[in-house]
């Protein structure tokens, strides 16, 4: 299977016959793809089809568990990231990731930002706190939490603990945002705004999203990848994979008939 | 009868049976924190913190000595058993779910837990007070420490895993290290759980003879030293309840009163702590 490439932009990251077991279960079929610089990407698909094992290998999140194991190659920005040889700190350091649950961590708010700052470079308190202010700014947060700096991050609400998430991972300036189902866990008004956000935050970020729901697909993303069965089905403009779909199973799942 | 009617019936017998029996359990615990609380408190004076013990029948005397070891045995069994407890909990929760030695650790742990706490008291006399010749506030120390550690391993395991592995995720997401990771995100979210662990290990031992028998014994005096033989509350309750003095029976029940009123306080600490983590 060739490399699927919507629009001739510029690749952040090129997948290339991804494979990926759970122990002898094969998840993932020979994945290609090229998620194109500065835009947003929409994975949609099935439960269980495996989008989010998926994303999971761009920052090599499954080498904490024993028995996951990914085969291929994932380049970003010409280095293959699941060489052993690249360290996953580093790697890390350059790709974001939000989760399905907002996961402020157990000290302040200033603090849950300040957490990714501190670990990578030293800088001055003034330094810091400029630092800290501009991810709220930019997560469009900071307003609503400008006083409460020094309050816990779980005294906020669900919505405003992922725009927390999202603030502390653009903090430290990362190349590429992974969402795993970010708004599955919110309430449509907070959904909305963290949507609002990801427009603004894209050309700035590259951004991949996984989600359920069809409509925010179309909405967010300018492309969007069906799977189904850990295979990639389609994948193409969001606008043409919404409108004139040229497979059939993205059509029946796309129109409701299964998934 | 029809069945339906048979069903009620059965119903309410099983009703009142279960709660006779609980009530029977409630009645025992009622009765002897209640004989506790009058035999001992009628035992608690200034003198009692502050006065040596004295001879028998002669006027005041106190538990002085005992409750200062008793202190400093529970102290240096904590200071032992915690850090060691946390950081094999760690092993356990973190890289140790699905090893050989996870295994055997955590198995080992549970079985120490249910070991007859006399039988670490003997232990403990034949690997350190007859080594050394003499009773001692070490080995006194130890025996405790030995009945902490794996109350204080399984509960701090169970503790971090009550932590979402998102939280770990998100902070490696960011590129920090495991070990930042644990310390600086996993471990401040189960604070309140560690702490508990802790507590509940205290509450375990403080009512502790057997292994205090064989290894502090008892001393009618201040402990000044660890490698003399030092004066606690539960050999001394054992004791002065074998004696046929009644100032000393006394001191007993005072001590007995002392003893389960910290057990209490501690438990209700940790119900605190854990109730304030929840409605966070």
């Amino acid at each position: 299977m060739s490399p699927e490439t919507p629009t001739p932009n510029k690749a952040k990251v090129s997948v290339r016959n991804l494979n990926f077991y759970y122990g002898d279960k094969q998840v993932l079929f020979d994945n290609n793809l090229d998620i194109a610089d500065g835009k947003v990407t929409a994975f949609i698909g099935p439960s269980g089809c495996g989008k989010s094992t998926h994303i999971r290998t761009y920052n090599r999140m499954f080498d904490l568990y024993k028995g996951q194991r990914a085969e291929g190659e994932i380049i970003v920005d010409g280095t293959n990231i699941l060489d052993p040889k690249i360290p996953a700190l580093q790697l890390r350091h350059q790709i974001g990731m939000i989760f399905q649950k907002p996961t402020p961590f157990p000290m302040s708010i200033f603090d849950n930002i300040a957490y990714g700052l501190r670990l990578h470079t030293k800088m001055s308190k003034s330094e810091l706190e400029g630092r800290v202010e501009q991810a709220l700014r930019s997560a469009a947060l900071f307003d609503e939490v400008k006083d409460i700096m020094h309050q816990h991050g779980t005294a906020l609400s669900g919505g405003q603990q992922q725009r927390l998430c999202i603030a502390r991972a653009i903090a430290v300036e990362p190349e590429l945002i992974l969402m795993d189902e970010p708004c599955s866990a919110l309430d449509p008004i907070s959904t909305a705004k963290i949507e609002e956000l990801i427009d603004q935050l894209k050309g700035e970020f590259t951004i991949v999203i996984v989600t359920h729901n069809m409509q925010q697909a179309a909405r967010v993303s300018d492309h969007t990848a069906f799977f189904y069965m850990g295979k990639l089905i389609e994948f193409d403009d969001t606008e043409a994979i919404f409108t004139s779909p040229k497979n059939s199973q993205t059509e029946d799942y796309i129109t409701g008939r299964f998934g | 009868m029809t069945l339906m009617q048979r069903r009620v019936v059965m119903n309410r017998a099983v009703m009142i049976l279960s709660g006779l029996a609980a009530a029977i359990g409630l009645f025992f615990l009622v009765w002897i924190l209640g004989y506790v609380g009058i035999k001992g408190i009628g035992a608690i004076n200034w003198d009692f913190f502050t006065q040596l013990p004295a001879p028998p029948d002669t006027e005041g005397g106190g538990l002085s000595s005992a409750i200062v070891g008793t202190l400093i045995m529970t102290a240096l069994a904590a200071l032992m058993a915690v850090p060691i407890g946390i950081i094999a909990g760690t092993y356990l929760s973190e890289f140790g779910r699905d090893t050989y030695l996870g295994h055997t650790v955590r198995f080992l742990s549970d079985i120490l837990v249910s070991a007859p706490s006399i039988v670490i008291g003997v232990f403990v006399y034949l690997v350190m007070v007859k080594p050394m010749g003499n009773f001692s506030g070490w080995a006194g120390g130890v025996s405790l420490a030995i009945i902490m550690l794996p109350v204080v391993t399984r509960t701090t395991e169970e503790m971090l895993r009550l932590v979402p592995s998102e939280m770990r995720e998100a902070a490696l997401a960011l590129g920090a290290p495991y070990w930042h990771t644990m310390v600086r995100v996993v471990f401040r979210a189960a604070t309140a759980g560690l702490l508990t662990g802790v507590l509940l290990a205290v509450a375990r031992v403080s009512g502790e003879t057997a292994p205090l028998l064989f290894t502090a014994l008892n001393s009618p005096y201040w402990s000044n030293t660890l490698n003399q033989p030092m004066s606690n509350l539960t050999v001394t309750l054992f004791n002065y309840a074998m004696s046929p003095y009644d100032d000393w029976h006394a001191l007993a029940w005072g001590a007995a009163f002392l003893i389960t009123a910290s057990v209490l306080v501690v438990t209700i600490t940790t119900r605190f702590i854990l109730r304030d983590r929840s409605k966070r």
